[in-house]
């Protein structure tokens, strides 16, 4: 860098003793929640709230002071939090059993990275206990703000808004809670109370809307998403010399496959899709794609237990219509939250469908037994180990791959080997970051649970700073220059956080890593990999 | 450097060093726990890790009176940290100066006994000339969180651009043409 001139610098302490460096001591409850440019989302637009019927539809700005609350606001609120107090005993335990021990405190990566003290999660929790306390407990009501309660206002609910949007429902801080008190719920709910009364943020509301009109989150429509595929089979004949050809809505399928939307369109999910063409492609697979049920995400889940029930109903109904056997989805993260742990009882039983099992191993995916649904890697890495394709993982040399568990996959439904197990096959350099940043401890990519907006750039930088740094470690200890994930959010938000903390490390899916090194009957040398990048020992041969 | 002022701040490096990092550490949000200082393990703390590393190359940087170019590194991590916290500009920056009010605080008596104004003066200014690169740094670091942005549309409509023949990728060879011509 040039030295700059020298210009005349203030004089010694002249700035410094001008501005009050210090933050202001105040107890939380007296620090005011300041909503400022880069740490939020825009709010709902009134034409999605509209489409999914939601309350207070309107147009806002979280920047404005009249955040234009319906008539009643705090009873629909409080009676919101009595309803969901019954209705959910791990919530009222949650609000109850807390001891403040402080073990999940240091824990989230918003509080590691801003150390703002509202970010740890037992205080994101208190925002909300403090409410229950005051007009649902004795204590509370009698003792007030001794006994750690407080008065709903407007500026409380603010701070909800600001602070249940700033957490990514990762549920870190419940792997080191001895309680198991998982603040993802309490987060949920929280999020649940605000849709009450219209509070729900542009990047949810609007995917949400689009997807229960379109089927997807994009808003993609049935040409669309056949055109897309179809241009990545274009881009597949030219890589491999093979014509790969997927059914689209084809009644009497074996399978379904769904795969999040995002997968469908856009750099680098594209070539993570391209993956799964080209795979199914060489395994002769009898499977189709859903135009309709055309996305495995559910932003639902991030506004209310029944927008997300709503949304997910699709994908039975599909399997039904088509007459499929099973399902198999795609690599996401929040996806499989609600694949494994809602979908069976929100929209099941899916008694219409087969136990999963793989035609090509005969392996009986007995995990899937009731909902039906096997995670592609699971499908893959079964292949794998019964020797089923055929894999030069030399094509991957110029790759060193290090891997980040999605908080959903790992803490939401254990799934830590099978995506190792196939970079492992797909790879020769492989690289584990740090031991408490990875699998069930896993750090979170910091946009997640629809807070991936480009608005918030700060708030996800520094929510994602914990992950970046472990990146940042193995990139300058092993030279590590690909993060990959087996999530569609993750492919979406990391370039911007790798671009940021660790410029030089690509974001790859899984699946492209694997399609890179598959070997596909009858397929011409290849020179580049998916993305056109030379293959090692292939340099300047196109 | 003066040498008698440059005995005294390696003597003292690490009480100074402690003062600042204590400084930059209350320019956060109060918290008692006290974690961004606490926790020593750099992935369990990233902020406090990179604050505490590059307070202290910073101080050695100035002291041994080295090319600023070289510490650049550590200045660049400390801000582009503090560049996408909540921060004014002004505050994402005092921390530079905060060394000013560590090394006098620590050195008040043997600065005063051994009259060793003149130096500080000279030595403070090194700061100042530290605190233009941090400008740069800072506000490429604000320009480049814009850029993030415009690039992670570009690659949500990678897929629509191309299709619609609207996105050409010009060839590397065009590209060093350009360079060459513009170099004649
Ligand atoms: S669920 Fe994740 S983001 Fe939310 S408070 Fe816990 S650690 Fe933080
Ligand atoms: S670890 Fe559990 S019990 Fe301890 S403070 Fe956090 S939420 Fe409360």
């Amino acid at each position: 860098m040039a030295k700059p001139e020298k210009i005349k610098t203030p004089k010694p302490g002249e700035i410094a003793s001008s501005i009050d460096f210090k933050s202001p001591a105040t107890d939380w409850m007296d620090t005011p929640t300041e909503i400022k440019p880069g740490n939020f989302c825009w709010g709902a637009k009134e034409k999605d709230l509209l489409t999914l019927g939601l309350p207070n539809p309107r147009q806002w700005s979280p920047l404005d002071d009249d955040w234009k609350l319906p008539e009643g606001w705090k009873s629909t609120i409080l009676d919101g939090l009595s309803d969901r107090l019954s209705k959910y005993r791990s919530f009222k335990i949650f609000m109850d059993i807390c001891v403040r021990c402080g073990a999940c405190a240091d824990k989230c990566h918003f509080y590691i990275g801003s150390g703002d003290p509202k970010n740890m999660p037992v205080l994101r929790a208190e925002l909300i206990r403090s409410v229950y306390k005051k007009y649902f407990t004795a204590s509370g009501k009698f003792l007030g703000r001794l006994a750690g309660a407080r008065e709903l206002d407007e500026d409380v609910l603010k701070e909800w808004w600001s602070y249940f949007f700033q957490c990514t429902e990762c549920r870190r801080c419940s792997v080191f809670c001895p309680y198991g008190i998982d603040q993802a719920e309490v987060t949920i709910i929280g999020r649940e109370l605000l849709n009450l009364v219209g509070l729900n943020i542009d990047w949810i509301a609007g995917p949400a809307a689009a997807c229960y009109m379109k089927g997807n989150h994009l808003g993609l429509e049935p040409h669309a998403i056949k055109g897309n595929i179809e241009s990545m089979c274009d881009d597949i004949e030219d890589l491999t010399g093979i014509r790969v050809d997927p059914s689209f809505n084809r009644k009497g399928a074996d399978i379904l496959f769904i795969t999040p939307s995002g997968d469908l369109l856009g750099d680098p999910g594209i070539f993570t899709n391209m993956g799964y063409l080209m795979l199914f492609h060489e395994l002769g697979l009898n499977y189709t794609w859903s135009t309709y049920a055309s996305e495995g995400g559910n932003f639902g889940f991030f506004t209310s237990n029944d927008m997300a029930k709503r949304l997910n109903y699709k994908i039975y109904a599909e399997a039904k219509r088509l007459g499929v056997k099973w399902i198999i989805g795609g690599e996401c993260g929040h996806m499989w939250r609600v694949l494994n742990q809602y979908m069976d009882t929100w929209n099941g039983p899916a008694d219409f469908l087969e136990v999963p099992k793989s035609p090509i191993t005969g392996t009986v995916f007995e995990n899937a037994r009731s909902t039906k649904m096997v995670h592609i890697t699971e499908f893959t890495a079964d292949l794998i180990k019964h020797g089923k394709i055929k894999l030069d993982p030399s094509r991957n040399d110029h790759l060193k791959v290090t891997y980040h568990d999605s908080c959903n996959t790992s803490r939401g439904m254990g799934l830590l080997e099978e995506p190792r197990y196939i970079i492992k096959a797909s790879c020769n350099n492989f690289y584990e970051m740090p031991e408490n940043t990875i699998r069930e401890k896993t750090f979170c990519c910091g946009s997640g649970s629809g807070l991936n907006a480009s608005e918030n750039m700060e708030q996800r930088m520094r929510g994602g700073l914990a992950r970046a740094n472990a990146v940042k470690y193995v990139q300058d200890k092993h030279g590590v220059n690909v993060l990959a994930n087996i999530c569609a959010v993750d492919r979406a938000a990391f370039p911007a956080l790798m671009d940021y903390w660790c410029p030089g490390v690509g974001v790859y899916g899984t699946h492209e890593l694997l399609a890179n090194a598959l070997v596909m009957t009858g397929e011409k040398e290849r020179v580049t990999d998916l993305r056109g990048d030379d293959l090692p020992g292939k340099e300047g041969n196109e | 450097m003066d040498m008698k002022l440059k005995d005294l701040l390696n003597e003292k490096k690490s009480a100074i060093t402690k003062n600042w990092f204590d400084a930059i550490m209350e320019t956060y949000p109060t918290d008692t726990t006290g974690f961004l200082k606490k926790q020593k393990d750099m992935f369990a703390n990233p902020v406090g890790h990179v604050i505490a590393e590059g307070s202290e190359r910073i101080l050695e940087a100035l002291i041994e009176g080295e090319e600023l170019t070289d510490s650049l590194r550590f200045l660049d991590d400390i801000i582009r940290v503090r560049a996408v916290q909540d921060f004014t500009p002004s505050k994402a920056m005092a921390f530079i100066f905060l060394i000013k009010k560590s090394v006098r605080e620590e050195l008040k008596k043997e600065i005063s006994q051994n009259h060793l104004y003149d130096a500080l003066l000279e030595f403070e200014s090194k700061i100042d000339e530290l605190a233009l690169f941090a400008l740069d740094i800072y506000s490429k670091c604000r320009e480049q969180l814009n850029e993030l942005k415009i690039d992670e549309l570009k690659r949500l409509t990678f897929t629509l651009l191309k299709k619609a023949n609207l996105m050409y990728e010009i060839p590397v060879e065009e590209f060093e043409h350009k360079d060459l011509k513009c170099n004649i």
